[in-house]
């Protein structure tokens, strides 16, 4: 990868974005097989500290990096603007198209903040989504730019209580269209339960189920409750409140023929997310799913008491690959994340 | 049941597949006949492994291959991971390639013994009795096109062709017959064991995601289809040129021929998509039922016809990337004398209301000047010049151009003023890139089209009739071509951009787009 990189301090914004034009003008100029990408911007708040530990994860997303990404570290006593544009770009081969992508990394102050909208503005591409990311809050900073933004990249579970996460997403998701890690790490979750209830026979096993239960990272409850929200909303169950009950956190819902138990349990485990899920039903059979080496092993428990264990392929995109899923997912529109999100806010441990 | 409305009594569609990117495929066998050939070592088995990878694979997912050479299942499961380490589009996972090198298991035997299709039955069996369940079967037939009748009879023998409470596919490659009346014998063959909707003719151009994106563009916007007609459409030229000659395939070559082996299937397909009318939806049996009456409404040329519309060439010796290569006739295993086709344009005609009178001009050739697949649609000139000056190329009509292949995009050609104190004109590109406009990269066709296979989805598939359709087009110029022993073969230099003879086929002052 090469990079062409422009750098000044106690700078402005439109010297930035001049920068940039100037930086993507020579290397075309330079190479008219590289073409500059253009499919979002890509606005990301962070503290000071943490913008080294950041800007590594947003290296890990493979190939889905933004076109720009505006990175605005927010660092304390700070009252100028300093600034690196840099313009990425591996050179293409024979009559191979090569794409360039940029990055600024702007250092602001905390008086900036409530402006943020006016410094980020002209440094972002036009005619192309805009979506940011804010892993350390900064609230002062959302509210200025959601007005400038399509899609707001949101991690339940950074936030310790579910409720508080979920009534953040809430608040966000009136304003914005929002894309939530958390739920993306429920993502092969969800996919192979919907696989394993296609088979016709399954099918009919889904309105028995009588017990779903989550086993997660003890730091993700959030992508626990929302994957029980997930199959509540799909199924229609009304449910109430889990409450912690047997070294569980565990409640109710009603399934049409009968009572769903509904339990989340933590489980020792180095990734964030999901370590596994377990439906039965009420005709004794059960699938159970436990994260392992290349997959899923998956176990299944059949009513006459015969049990078949396989493995569900499938690489570990691990968290630098969620975040990579977070920024491809939104280009897209998922239907089913606010009534998920809305069942969770529902079981909610009381 | 709307796609994000829950579950009620008597809902039989799965509701927790609303919303969800990847559809469920259920627990399949997947049988691939040839495993130790070409196509399974390049494209099949690393396709495999990347839908394994990404998760997409069904939750029971077993694999036997089946082949001549004689080796045991852990010789088989090293030359797979040879194939995936050399030609998978990213780096194997160990975890994920060992999952799924555990259940391979490999047959060994000529597809005509029946001991073959006897062991096949008892490791299927085995693999449905693992799982508690029968699995669904596919069938695919990676092997010379000979054996395609031969193997769906002994599947039909030995009673593999059907299972109860779960579906059984088979998959063949192309080519569907050498022509009409071997085609229609091939689909007879195959109805005789198969019923049609188990049948998946594959043919990978219809996975690539360009070819799928002109039925985006067409129907998915509002600017192309006022003017996609014979109003505005002056003509169209498809090109597939190759820059390579024909390697060590003088056996399948020397059989087949630049006709049969891209026009008859890949160029005619992208003809259909860019021509036919707009379908309902987007389903396997509406999709075809447009290609197929455009299909049908390109009249076959009689035998007369032949001379004035269609065009055939060899490549003579020349220069390609700086260095010299031998004329097609030079070429190993080729005959001295041979009359096989390296190059062939045609002009067609589609006569229906919306395209009467407008021609599309179809050329492909090997050992061309670069590597091109590209559809450009040439609209017709402005009927008044009013603001052109002298002192530029002037205003040329527009031109809409998808690129299939070497980077994938769309490209509009517009006039544009050319900065100055004059009003000179100049045609100027607007351009739409994958590689630029979106994040992910194009799954190879392969994976597309075998997912597609195993979830019963024959939308990108070739159906009997159009098969029929497609070779009805093609017959006469084949006999035409194949019973003319003594004319002269036209020669173009390899590494040109084709023969001069070619030029004759475009009228009313159309020249070929340089390639």
């Amino acid at each position: 990868m090469s990079e062409d990189i422009w750098a000044a301090q106690d700078t402005n914004p439109d010297a930035i974005e001049a920068a940039l034009r100037e930086l993507l003008r020579e290397r075309h100029a330079a190479n008219e097989a590289l073409a500059p990408a253009r499919v979002l911007n890509l606005v990301v708040v962070v503290d000071r500290e943490w913008k080294g530990e950041i800007a590594n994860r947003l290296e890990r997303v493979g190939r889905y990096h933004a076109s720009r990404t505006v990175l605005c570290a927010v660092e304390e006593q700070r009252r100028t603007l300093d600034a690196v544009a840099t313009v990425s770009y591996q050179e293409p081969q024979g009559s191979a198209l090569g794409v360039m992508h940029e990055s600024v990394e702007i250092d602001i102050g905390p008086a900036h903040l409530s402006g943020l909208r006016t410094i980020v503005d002209p440094v972002l591409i036009g005619e192309i989504p805009t979506v940011m990311w804010s892993p350390h809050g900064h609230g002062e900073a959302v509210q200025s730019l959601l007005p400038l933004i399509d899609v707001m990249l949101i991690d339940s579970d950074d936030i310790d209580d579910p409720a508080e996460a979920f009534a953040r997403a809430e608040h966000l998701r009136r304003k914005t269209y929002i894309v939530d890690l958390a739920w993306l790490r429920t993502t092969p979750w969800r996919e192979r339960l919907a696989a394993t209830f296609d088979l016709p026979e399954r099918l009919e096993a889904l309105r028995a189920m009588n017990e779903l239960e989550v086993r997660h990272r003890e730091t993700s409850m959030a992508s626990a409750l929302l994957l029980a929200g997930w199959m509540s909303s799909r199924l229609a169950w009304p449910s109430s409140h889990l409450r912690l009950w047997d070294g569980r956190v565990a409640g109710q819902a009603r399934n049409g023929t009968g009572d769903v138990t509904v339990s989340l349990r933590t489980a020792e485990q180095e990734a964030p997310g999901l370590a596994g899920v377990t439906v039965s039903c009420s005709d004794g059979t059960s699938l159970s799913l436990q994260r392992g080496d290349g997959g899923l092993d998956a176990t299944e428990r059949t009513g006459d008491g015969h049990e078949y264990s396989w493995k569900i392929l499938g690489a570990s995109r691990g968290e630098g690959g969620i975040l990579g899923e977070g920024v491809r997912q939104a280009l897209l529109r998922d239907p089913t994340y606010v009534p998920a999100l809305n069942a969770a806010r529902g079981l909610c441990p009381a | 049941m709307s796609a994000t409305s829950p579950l009620s009594a008597a809902d039989t569609d799965n509701p927790l597949v609303a919303g969800l990117e990847r559809l469920p495929v259920h627990p399949t066998s997947l049988v691939i006949f040839g495993a130790t050939g070409d196509l399974a070592h390049r494209k099949l088995l690393p396709a495999l492994y990347n839908l394994a990878h990404e998760g997409q694979l069904p939750e029971r997912f077993e694999v036997i291959g089946v082949g001549r050479r004689t080796q045991e299942d852990e010789e088989f499961r090293d030359t797979v991971i040879d194939s995936i380490e050399r030609f998978s589009r990213r780096r194997p996972d160990p975890s994920v390639l060992e999952g799924l090198l555990t259940e391979l298991r490999y047959v060994q035997g000529s597809f005509d013994d029946d001991e073959v299709y006897a062991e096949l039955g008892r490791t299927l069996a085995e693999f449905d009795s693992a799982a508690g369940r029968k699995l669904d079967r596919v069938f695919y037939l990676s092997t010379a096109p000979e054996f395609f009748p031969l193997i769906a009879g002994k599947l039909g023998d030995h009673n593999l062709h059907q299972v109860e409470n779960a579906s059984v596919r088979i998959v063949i490659e192309k080519p569907f017959g050498y022509d009409l009346a071997s085609a229609r014998k091939l689909n007879a063959e195959l109805l005789e064991v198969f019923e049609e909707p188990q049948i998946f003719r594959i043919d990978h151009y219809l996975g690539k995601e360009t070819v799928q994106n002109l039925m985006a563009l067409r129907f998915a916007n509002a600017l192309f289809e006022p003017v996609w007609n014979r109003n505005y459409i002056d003509h169209v030229q498809i090109t597939a040129a190759e820059d390579i000659g024909i390697g060590g395939r003088a056996g399948y070559y020397e059989h087949s021929g630049a006709l049969r082996d891209l026009v008859q299937n890949h160029m005619l397909q992208l003809l259909a998509l860019l021509t036919m009318e707009p379908p309902t939806a987007f389903d396997a049996n509406r999709l075809r039922d447009e290609k197929l009456k455009v299909l049908e409404a390109i009249v076959p040329p009689t035998l007369d016809d032949v001379a004035s519309m269609a065009l055939r060439a060899q490549y003579a010796p020349g220069v390609v990337g700086g260095a010299e290569v031998p004329g097609y006739r030079e070429e190993d295993g080729v005959a001295r004398y041979s009359r096989t086709p390296t190059y062939a344009a045609l002009r067609l005609y589609v006569s229906n209301w919306r395209w009467a009178g407008v021609p599309f001009y179809l050329r492909t050739g090997k050992q061309l000047s670069r590597k091109l697949t590209e559809i450009a649609v040439v609209l017709k000139q402005i009927p008044h010049v009013a603001l052109q000056s002298s002192g530029s190329v002037g205003i040329q009509a527009n031109q809409l151009v998808f690129t299939v292949q070497p980077d994938e995009g769309v490209s509009v050609s517009i006039g544009a003023k050319i900065p100055g104190t004059r009003m000179r004109i100049r045609p100027v590109n607007m351009e739409f890139r994958y590689g630029t406009s979106f994040l992910s990269e194009s799954p190879e066709a392969y994976e597309r089209l075998i997912l597609d296979a195993m979830r019963g989805d024959a939308t990108l598939f070739t159906r009997n009739d159009e098969v029929e359709a497609l070779w009805g087009i093609i017959d006469p110029i084949l006999e035409a071509w194949e019973s003319d022993t003594s004319s002269t073969i036209p020669q173009y230099d390899a590494g040109s951009s084709g023969p001069r003879e070619a030029d004759a086929l475009l009228d009313d002052g159309r020249i070929w787009r340089r390639l």
